[in-house]
């Protein structure tokens, strides 16, 4: 592009270069200027555009500045200026354009304040030159901030889309309109594993993922959880879990002490066989594998995010011959679990299974809004191909 | 109330956290950095209780003298070890712990990740047998792609096989993986609702 943007000094131009101050009293100053009016403004005023304007959707204290330069304007060095209510002028930007060609620059100038007025003028001075010319002024603008972000108007509307079928769905649910839930093995096989981990007096070891409670499969594992503790407690094994994350560790004792209580089983529950690891990742894994070697649990549980250690872990726990059944929404890890687990749920089952299991109908509802929503990508992603192939553009229709 | 006190404030910091995602007022701004801020105070506390259980349960097993209570000795003192030289020694370039840090835990870590490499071999081994159908596609699906990853397989077909692999690549894997990602993306968002609008209460213990 041969431009050449240097950093805002947020200084005034020297006073010999400044547009008002010109050295006049030079003979071939005065002549230079007059060329460039004569020969160079006319043009200038149809291959250039310069505005600046509150930035939208944002946090106030900023106001962007735009300017488009068409391909026959001459080469030299634009100067961006700042001038407040009171007349105090500071330098905003300052660029060389190079060789001909056309230029879009925007700049967002961050150190204004909301409620004050501004207006910016652009200079311009050919190269080599010291006199500098003003080639456009913008009126006062004044900063604020929004209240409502207008791009993000598609995720509330799908999100208020979504809202909608999941409270029909759940009501269809309640009036008994859910006959069929397709079945999932892997959740099936839960307590065949927790009744295997009781027969063979091993414990059960259930690992929330490698990530933080912020993360959302760590919260459906954790819902997963609560419902795995109580077939544990109804058949009194011991179940492990060593924890990635501090705070899950807190609320993983929590649910499980709760699920304790509910199966009427408080005095089995031993708070020692949830603890925390370490936030490696690496020195997890191989706290884990080193708790599969020497503990033998007889069914193992990976439910959550998981990353490169899923294979060591499960490759481990396949190892000592225990029931796995794994899951995860990390698609890249998905073959390894596959590979390695007896049973694996599949991306978005890991957020099924809760309701799944409890077969509770409001739940039931959540897994029908799921095939709702996906129905209506496919309807959309099939619209959207058909106008692609037919070179159908609604986007202006949809904008106006 | 032991239940509808949690369920409440689950509602309102969900339902307030969704609002101030549309709103990019500063004071939405505020609010959201005030929260995550609490949110690493508080998990600088969970993280003293966490490291607090890990502790008591390698005292209680050599206390106890557990089977392989040796390990647990080896945890303590790594875990002190650190603490102390990183306390005393300082933790800048240069310093003992930095050089703990660089020559044994970094290449331990090392070792754990190279690990994969072996149990991919043995996993591939196990997917690989081809006993059904959607096995044998999944091995010969393989054997085009180390074909077309390797130079000698791609001169020994012609070019053949970088061709089909990136077509694998490139159009059923990669439909496969949007499928599984939009089901996802829509399966998280139904898990954070169900959770906001309490429909969810598993995590309270009971479902009641």
């Amino acid at each position: 592009m041969g431009l050449s943007l240097k950093p805002s000094k947020l200084t005034s131009l020297p006073e010999n270069e400044r547009m008002s101050s010109l050295p006049l009293y030079r003979i071939r100053g005065v002549l230079i200027i007059f060329y460039l009016f004569i020969l160079i403004i006319p043009v200038f005023g149809k291959q250039f555009n310069f505005k600046a304007f509150d930035t939208p959707n944002d946090s106030g204290n900023s106001i962007s500045i735009y300017l488009t330069v068409t391909d026959n304007f001459s080469t030299g060095r634009y100067v961006i200026y700042r001038i407040d209510e009171d007349n105090n002028e500071f330098e905003v930007v300052n660029f060389e354009l190079s060789d001909s060609k056309i230029l879009e620059f925007s700049f967002i100038d961050s150190n204004v304040k909301d409620g004050v007025g501004y207006r910016y003028q652009l200079y311009y001075t050919k190269k080599n030159l010291s006199s500098y010319f003003i080639l456009s002024e913008t009126s006062f603008i004044y900063s604020s901030p929004q209240w409502y972000h207008k791009k993000k108007t598609p995720v509330l509307i799908g999100i208020l889309i979504y809202v909608l079928v999941l409270f029909l769905s759940i009501l269809l649910a309640k009036r008994g309109g859910i006959k069929y839930i397709r079945k999932l093995p892997g959740l099936d096989a839960i307590e065949d594993a927790v009744g295997r981990a009781t027969e063979m007096g091993k414990p059960v070891l259930y690992l929330t993922g490698l990530e933080r409670i912020s993360n959302i499969a760590t919260i459906a594992s954790l819902d997963i959880l609560a419902r795995v503790s109580k077939k544990v407690a109804e058949y009194e094994t011991p179940l492990l879990i060593p924890c990635f994350d501090p705070i899950v560790l807190i609320i993983a004792r929590e649910i499980v002490r709760e699920s304790y209580s509910f199966t009427g089983k408080p005095d089995i529950y031993n708070e020692d066989n949830i603890y925390y690891i370490t936030g490696n990742p690496f020195g997890y894994v191989a706290a884990v594998d080193g708790i599969m070697m020497r503990e033998k649990p007889a069914a193992n549980f990976y439910l959550g995010a998981f990353y490169s250690d899923s294979l060591i872990l499960a490759e481990t726990g396949a190892a000592t011959g225990a029931i796995q059944i794994a899951g995860t929404d990390s698609p890249i890890q998905l073959p390894f679990f596959i590979a390695a687990c007896d049973y694996t749920l599949l991306g978005e089952e890991l957020y099924a299974a809760s309701a799944y299991l409890s077969r509770k109908k409001e739940l039931l509802g959540t897994l029908k809004t799921l095939d709702i929503m996906k129905i209506l990508i496919m309807i959309f992603i099939l619209l959207g191909s058909i106008l692609i192939t037919f070179e159908i553009d609604i986007t202006g229709f949809l904008i106006r | 109330m032991k239940k509808r006190i949690p369920l409440f404030i689950v509602f309102l910091v969900g339902m307030l956290m969704i609002i101030q995602f549309f709103i990019p007022h500063r004071l939405s701004v505020t609010f959201y950095t005030g929260f995550l801020n609490w949110f690493t105070a508080m998990v600088l506390f969970a993280l003293i209780i966490g490291i607090g259980t890990l502790l008591n349960r390698h005292f209680k097993k050599i206390k106890r003298k557990d089977d392989d209570w040796g390990f647990s000795i080896v945890t303590i003192t790594g875990f002190f070890g650190m603490l102390l030289i990183g306390i005393f020694g300082g933790i800048g370039e240069g310093t003992l712990f930095m050089k703990l840090f660089e020559f044994v835990l970094t290449p331990l870590q090392a070792t754990m990740f190279a690990l994969l490499a072996f149990f991919i071999a043995s996993a591939a081994f196990r997917a690989f047998r081809a006993r059904t159908f959607e096995a044998s596609l999944l091995l010969i699906a393989a054997l085009i792609v180390m074909l077309g990853r390797v130079p000698i397989g791609d001169k020994l077909t012609f070019g053949f096989a970088s061709t089909l692999t990136e077509w694998i690549f490139r159009i059923p894997n990669m439909a496969a993986k949007r499928g599984i990602q939009m089901g996802i993306a829509l399966g998280m968002i139904a898990t954070s609702l169900k959770i906001i609008f309490g429909i969810e209460r598993s995590w309270l213990g009971s479902d009641d």
